[in-house]
């Protein structure tokens, strides 16, 4: 993989006659590299680049010499910005009167306005992983990047996503107190197990993607994209993901297993066997259900219906209601539109590696009908739950986060292409799944509240 | 240690941003911009494990300059100086071995000490090797302009 774009002779001329000088190099008969500021006069037809030769040295024609342009901008009390470099390699040709003339013959450079310092670092990371091979080698011991305990395991198991699995659990566990079960261990252990589950979801998913090429493909990571890349960056091997994706997902089915035994039901072991299958299936080979286009609907499935009725059945002792399911449409439609819109930076790597997601095969316009039709989806199903009865009325203060969902619609378009300029419209997409999930919560908080303060006040359309 | 001019260490104090070159292992002489750090002996920069090539080319031929030419870097100073020397990788420790030089560096780029605290969103770019450059000769044009020979300041006598 190229670090920069490919940059041809006489597109590095053309950006040298954009800088006020120029830095002249050649490597004098000590051998150590001299540099002289001048100014040279571009001839891009010619292929050349001419100046006053430097009084007092010698411009030698007898080996290569280079020609640099170099720009910052200060920025007082902060740094600067505006980085930008190019140079062009070439011989001297025979002085034409005084002056010196250098043909460009090869080039390099970067522009910061074109290739973006972190797509230009993700690109380098290669560069990286032979530094430190180089470095153990020469030590006879690895040597490798760091991160403190606590910045490794925050950027290995991408905690911050835990929201996807604590709304859907809070609300499954709510809407249960509504129905009076509430037993405080179970739901202690419920959170834990269901978190356990999404860590080994995290991890694993960044496993199976290494040893697909999907993360490495992937040169526009950003921090809700592209994978935890701790794999990439040689803070952890392989081998080491893969053990903590496996100490995870024990955990979860000891957890899933101590539950079994103290509130057991059919209900709940066959929502435990699905929703282990669809998590190390979601990646992991055979099934690779993200790689065929069929992520978005596992995750779906998996936050939203299993998650919350998960929840639900492990109060009521195995006991179902329409009513979590149809609370759980909501949250899912939006826990798969954070999936969805993240993908939109990750669909050239995607593609690169065989993964069909939505994106990966859709056009933009078509990406941005369906978040639309599925935001439109998740406010009609609250609504319509209301309107049926089953959902109660404070149900629709999620309406108030429409103008959040507006704003990651207006954001799409414009950002689409822009990895880093999209990472704002995720944050907010995050945030409306969040939000929604939140008040949801808060809705069945009130009703609890209402049935123990006012137990007439009717709250369901029924 | 030799000592450098005095206006050379001015501009050395002042610049944000010089070109240092180093020399390819087919003789082709390659410039990288990037912040020189002086602590009034040595000349330090850094370099990212992830643009490292730089420190392949030094392993392989020690011998480098780093110029100073941009009067935007330096406050508007008009002189400009080249600084031919030897040069060292250091990297006993990557990881945290040059922040020995961060007060230096937020000196001149006060905003590295708040991306430093937020290393884990770029945790390559904070492992990094210190070049020290040990000056041998210094070309230093006093009206910046190359049309005047350079005041040439040999330094190798003077090395420790």
């Amino acid at each position: 993989m190229r670090r920069t774009p490919a940059l041809d002779p006489a597109a590095a001329l053309d950006k040298l006659g954009g800088y006020p000088h120029h830095v002249l190099t050649w490597v004098d008969d000590a051998g150590y590299p001299v540099s002289v500021a001048v100014v040279a006069t571009i001839d891009r037809d010619a292929g050349t680049a001419s100046f006053e030769p430097p009084a007092g040295l010698a411009v030698p024609d007898d080996r290569e010499v280079s020609l640099t342009g170099s720009h910052i901008r200060p920025q007082p009390g902060y740094g600067y910005d505006e980085r930008r470099h190019v140079t062009a390699w070439g011989r001297i040709a025979a002085p034409v009167g005084d002056r010196r003339t250098l043909r460009a013959e090869s080039a390099w450079g970067w522009d910061e306005q074109e290739l973006p310092f972190f797509e230009y670092s993700e690109r380098s990371v290669g560069q990286s992983r032979r530094y430190f091979d180089a470095l153990s080698a020469e030590r006879g011991t690895p040597v490798r990047p760091r991160l403190s305990l606590g910045w490794l395991t925050l950027r290995a198991t991408r905690l911050p996503f835990l929201s996807a699995t604590i709304v859907p659990v809070l609300l499954g566990i709510a809407i249960a107190a509504a129905h009076g079960f509430f037993d405080l261990w179970s739901v202690v252990l419920t959170v834990i197990g269901a978190s356990f589950v999404q860590l080994g979801v995290n991890t694993a998913n960044d496993v199976f993607d290494a040893a697909q090429g999907a993360d490495d493909a992937n040169v526009t990571p950003t921090k809700y994209s592209g994978g935890s890349r701790v794999i990439q960056y040689g803070l952890l091997s392989l081998r080491q993901m893969a053990t903590l994706a496996t100490a995870f997902y024990v955990a979860a089915a000891l957890i899933g297993l101590a539950l079994l035994a103290m509130r057991g039901s059919t209900a709940l072991l066959g929502i435990g066997v699905i929703g282990i299958v669809l998590s190390v299936g979601y990646t992991a080979p055979p099934l690779k259900l993200a790689y065929r286009g069929l992520g978005e609907i596992v995750v779906a499935i998996g936050f939203g219906p299993l998650m919350l009725l998960g929840a639900y059945v492990v109060q009521s002792g195995g006991a179902l209601s329409w009513e979590p399911f149809v609370a759980s449409i909501p949250v899912a439609l939006l826990v798969a539109l954070i999936l969805y819109v993240n993908e939109i930076p990750d669909r050239r790597g995607d593609a690169r590696a065989g993964k069909r997601t939505l994106p990966v095969r859709w056009s933009p316009g078509a990406v941005i009908r369906g978040y639309d039709a599925a935001v439109v989806a998740a406010y009609c199903a609250v609504v319509a739950g209301v309107i049926v009865g089953l959902l109660p009325v404070t149900a629709l203060l999620v309406l108030v986060t429409i103008p959040l969902a507006r704003r990651v619609h207006d954001g799409l378009r414009p950002n689409y292409d822009n990895p880093y300029g999209l990472m704002a419209i995720m944050g907010a997409n995050i945030r409306l799944h969040l939000v929604v999930g939140l008040l949801l919560l808060a809705a069945y908080l009130l009703v609890l509240v209402a049935g123990a303060l006012a137990p007439g006040v009717p709250l369901f359309l029924r | 240690m030799a000592t450098l001019p005095e206006p050379v260490e001015r501009l050395l104090d002042a610049a944000l941003v010089g070109e240092l070159t180093v020399v390819r292992d087919d003789g082709r002489p390659v410039t990288y911009p990037l912040i020189p750090l002086y602590d009034g002996q040595r000349i330090y920069l850094t370099s990212s494990a992830l643009f490292s090539r730089k420190l392949d080319h030094i392993r392989h031929n020690p011998r480098v300059a780093l110029s100073i030419t941009d009067p935007v870097s330096v406050d508007g100073r008009t002189d400009r100086a080249t600084i031919q020397g030897d040069a060292r990788v250091i990297e006993e420790d990557p990881h945290g071995g040059w922040e020995r030089l961060l007060p230096i560096w937020e000196a001149k780029e006060p905003a590295i000490v708040a991306f430093l605290k937020q290393r884990v969103a770029l945790p390559l770019f904070f492992e990094r090797a210190l070049i020290e450059i040990t000056p041998r000769r210094v070309l230093h044009w006093p009206d910046g302009d190359a049309a005047s020979a350079p005041e040439i300041v040999e330094l190798r006598a003077e090395a420790a």
